[in-house]
C-alpha cells in the first residue's frame, strides 16, 4: 500500500463521511480456494447498498475483507479514506452479526450487549465512563429497546434480537454499519422499523452495506445495489443495476422466474409486463416500470419460449 | 471440640494445601466460565490428560514439571491440528485420539522408569504430599493467571461472545484466543498437582455451569464461579484431612454437590421454578 492515495480517495480523506472504495480484490483461502476475485465497487456518504448474490457468491467474504478478518492477496480497501487496520482502530466499522452465528444463551443481558459497542472507545480496562451509559441508554431508546434493557438476549423475539445489535452499532458510532443479512427470521412490521431506523441513519450521513438475498425488500430502501457472484457483476444505483437481466446473471438458475404481459395478461393495447423474480422467500415484483420493457420474449436468453 | 475442628490448620502442609487449592480452584472456575459456554468443556479433560507424559518426563529428568508440561501441550495440540488437516476425521475424534494416545504413553513412562513420583500422584493428585518447589510454582501459575484474567475478562467475552464484532472494536481476536488457552494449559497443570489428571475436567466445567444457572450477567457467573471454585477446593482440601481422603475427590464431591442444589434449586433456571412457571401457565391458560 503506498503513502499516496489516489487523487479521487484523497479527497474523501478529509471529509467526515463514511466511505467505502474497494479496488480490484481477490481473497484466496489458505485452501486456495479464490472466494473473490478483482471486485471493485464505490460507496458514498449517505448510502444504504445491498450487497447481493447467491450463498457462496463472496458475500461473507467482502464483508470479511472489509473488517480485516481475511488478507487480500490483491487490490486495495479504503473505508473513509482510510486503510482498513486504521480505520478499524478508529471504531469506523460496525457489524450487525446474522443471526445464527450468536448464541442466545450467552450470560449476557441487553444492555451488556449495547455496551459492547462502546469498547473501542474505552481504555484497555473496558471500564465504562458516564459518557458510555449515557450513549448506551440513547442507542437503546432510539431502537425502542430501553423497556428490555434488562432481559437476558435469548429472551427477544426475532426483530427485538436484530435492534438490540442494530444499537449496539449506534453505541459504537462506526459510520460504516455492515448488517449481514438482518431480515431473516424477522417479521414485516419490524423489518419496515429497521429501515425507517436505516433511512435516519442514511440522513445522517452514515453509510450501509447490506448483504442479503432478500430480493423483494431491496428496491424499497436501497439506493445502490452491488450484484456480486465471485466478482462484481455490478454496482451502482439502484434503477441501474437492480434489473432482470442483471439479476439472472448473479443469481444463474436459481431463482424462479415468472413473466406475465401483453396477451398472456390481457387483451388491450397495454404492453407493460408483469415479472416476479422469487428465490422463494420474498419475491421481487416489477410491473410495467418504464425501464423494464424490453420487447415480448423473455430477457433470460435459457428459459424456454411457450407458444401458447 | 471447636479445637479439633481447627487442627488442620496448626500443620504447616495442611495450611499451604488449603490455600493452594483455593487458589488454584478459583483460577479454574474463572475458565470454566468461558469453557463450558462454547462448548469447550471436553477440551480441559483433553489437555490434562495429554500433559502427562510431559510431567512424567519432567520428573524421570529432574526438570520443573511445568516445564514438561508446557512441551507435551504444545505436542498435543500440534499433532491434533495434525491429524485434523490431513484426514477426514471429526474434531471429537481427533481430540479423544491424540489425548488416550499421550495418557497412554506417560502411564507407560512412568512405569518403564520408575520415579519419585508415582503414577497414582499424576492421576489421582495428592496436594497434602507436594514438595515446597511445586507449591511455589502452583502458586505462581495460578496468581499470575488470575491477574491476567481480572485485567482481560471483558475482552475474552466479546470475543468468546461475537467474535467479528471483537474484530471491529480493534481487538485481535486470534492473540486473545491463544492467551486463553495458554492460561487454559498453565491452569490444567496447576490443578493436576491438586486434584490430579482425571478430575482437572471438573475444576474447569462444574463451577461454570453451576453459575450459569445463577444468573444472566457475565460479570456475575465470574465472581459466583470463583466463589464457588474457591471455596470449595478450600473445603475439600480441609475436610479430606478429617476423611483421610483424597483431596480431589472431596472437592469435587462438594462441586457436584453445590451444582445439584442450583440444578433444583436456582430461582430462575431451576428444576422446580421452571416446573412451577409451567404449572402457572397451565393454570392461567385456560
Amino acid at each position: 500500500m503506498t503513502p499516496q492515495p489516489a487523487p479521487a480517495v484523497a479527497g474523501k480523506l478529509a471529509s467526515p463521511g463514511a466511505s467505502i472504495s474497494v479496488r480490484g480484490l481477490t481473497v484466496t483461502y489458505n485452501n486456495g480456494f479464490t472466494a473473490v476475485q478483482n471486485a471493485s465497487f464505490e460507496l458514498e456518504p449517505g448510502t444504504i447498498c445491498a450487497l447481493v448474490g447467491v450463498n457462496g457468491s463472496g458475500k461473507s467474504t467482502v464483508f470479511k475483507a472489509i473488517m480485516g478478518f481475511v488478507r487480500p492477496v490483491a487490490g486495495d480497501i479504503r473505508l473513509c479514506g482510510l486503510p482498513v487496520s486504521e480505520a478499524i482502530k478508529r471504531n469506523v466499522v460496525a457489524y450487525v452479526p446474522q443471526s445464527e452465528d450468536i448464541d442466545w444463551n450467552f450470560p449476557v443481558l441487553v444492555e451488556d450487549v449495547v455496551m459492547m459497542g462502546r469498547y473501542g472507545h474505552m481504555n484497555f480496562l473496558r471500564m465504562a465512563s458516564r459518557a458510555d451509559h449515557y450513549k448506551v441508554d440513547q442507542a437503546l431508546e432510539r431502537v425502542g429497546m430501553s423497556d428490555h434493557r434488562l432481559r437476558q438476549i435469548g429472551e427477544l423475539s426475532g426483530g427485538q434480537k436484530k435492534r438490540v445489535f442494530l444499537a449496539r452499532s449506534l453505541a459504537q458510532e462506526g459510520r460504516i454499519i455492515l448488517l449481514d443479512e438482518p431480515f431473516t427470521g424477522v417479521d414485516v412490521k419490524t423489518e419496515t422499523a429497521i429501515i425507517a431506523l436505516l433511512r435516519e441513519l442514511r440522513a445522517s450521513g452514515h453509510l450501509m452495506l447490506i448483504s442479503t438475498h432478500n430480493l423483494g425488500s431491496v428496491p424499497d430502501f436501497c439506493d445502490q445495489v452491488v450484484l456480486i457472484n465471485r466478482t462484481v457483476l455490478a454496482a451502482g444505483p439502484t434503477a441501474e443495476v437492480f434489473t432482470q437481466a442483471n439479476l439472472e446473471r448473479a443469481f444463474g438458475g436459481v431463482l424462479r422466474h415468472f413473466n406475465l404481459g401483453g396477451a398472456a395478461l390481457h387483451s388491450d393495447e397495454d404492453s407493460r409486463r408483469l415479472t416476479v423474480l422469487t428465490d422463494d422467500e420474498r419475491p421481487l415484483v416489477i410491473y410495467g416500470d418504464e425501464r423494464k420493457v424490453e420487447g415480448p420474449a423473455p430477457a433470460n436468453p435459457n428459459s424456454p419460449k411457450r407458444s401458447s | 471440640m471447636i479445637s479439633e475442628l481447627l487442627v488442620p490448620f496448626s500443620y504447616e502442609y495442611m495450611a499451604k494445601a488449603m490455600w493452594v487449592s483455593a487458589l488454584v480452584g478459583g483460577v479454574c472456575a474463572f475458565l470454566s466460565a468461558y469453557l463450558m459456554l462454547k462448548g469447550w468443556s471436553l477440551m480441559g479433560d483433553a489437555l490434562a490428560h495429554s500433559i502427562v507424559p510431559g510431567v512424567a518426563g519432567a520428573y524421570i529428568l529432574g526438570f520443573p514439571f511445568a516445564v514438561g508440561a508446557f512441551f507435551s501441550g504444545i505436542l498435543a495440540s500440534t499433532a491434533m491440528t495434525f491429524v485434523k488437516q490431513h484426514s477426514r476425521l471429526r474434531e471429537d475424534a481427533v481430540i479423544g485420539l491424540v489425548f488416550t494416545s499421550l495418557f497412554a504413553l506417560g502411564l507407560l513412562m512412568a512405569s518403564i522408569w520408575p520415579t519419585s513420583v508415582s503414577v497414582q500422584t499424576i492421576v489421582l493428585g495428592n496436594i497434602l504430599a507436594i514438595p515446597n518447589e511445586d507449591v511455589i510454582q502452583v502458586a505462581v501459575i495460578a496468581a499470575v493467571s488470575l491477574a491476567v484474567l481480572s485485567l482481560k475478562w471483558k475482552d475474552l467475552m466479546v470475543t468468546f461472545f461475537d467474535e467479528s464484532h471483537a474484530r471491529t472494536i480493534g481487538l485481535n481476536t486470534g492473540a486473545l484466543k491463544i492467551l486463553f488457552f495458554t492460561l487454559l494449559s498453565a491452569c490444567t497443570v496447576a490443578a493436576l498437582q491438586t486434584v490430579g489428571a482425571c478430575l482437572v475436567i471438573a475444576m474447569v466445567v462444574t463451577p461454570g455451569a453451576t453459575a450459569y444457572l445463577l444468573t444472566d450477567r457475565f460479570g456475575r457467573l465470574i465472581v459466583i464461579s470463583v466463589a464457588l471454585g474457591a471455596s470449595t477446593s478450600f473445603a475439600g482440601a480441609y475436610i479430606s484431612y478429617f476423611l483421610d481422603g483424597a483431596t480431589g475427590g472431596v472437592i469435587v464431591t462438594l462441586q457436584t454437590l453445590l451444582f445439584l442444589a442450583a440444578f433444583f434449586f436456582a430461582p430462575k433456571y431451576g428444576r422446580i421454578a421452571s416446573r412451577r412457571r409451567q404449572t402457572a401457565m397451565a393454570e392461567a391458560a385456560p
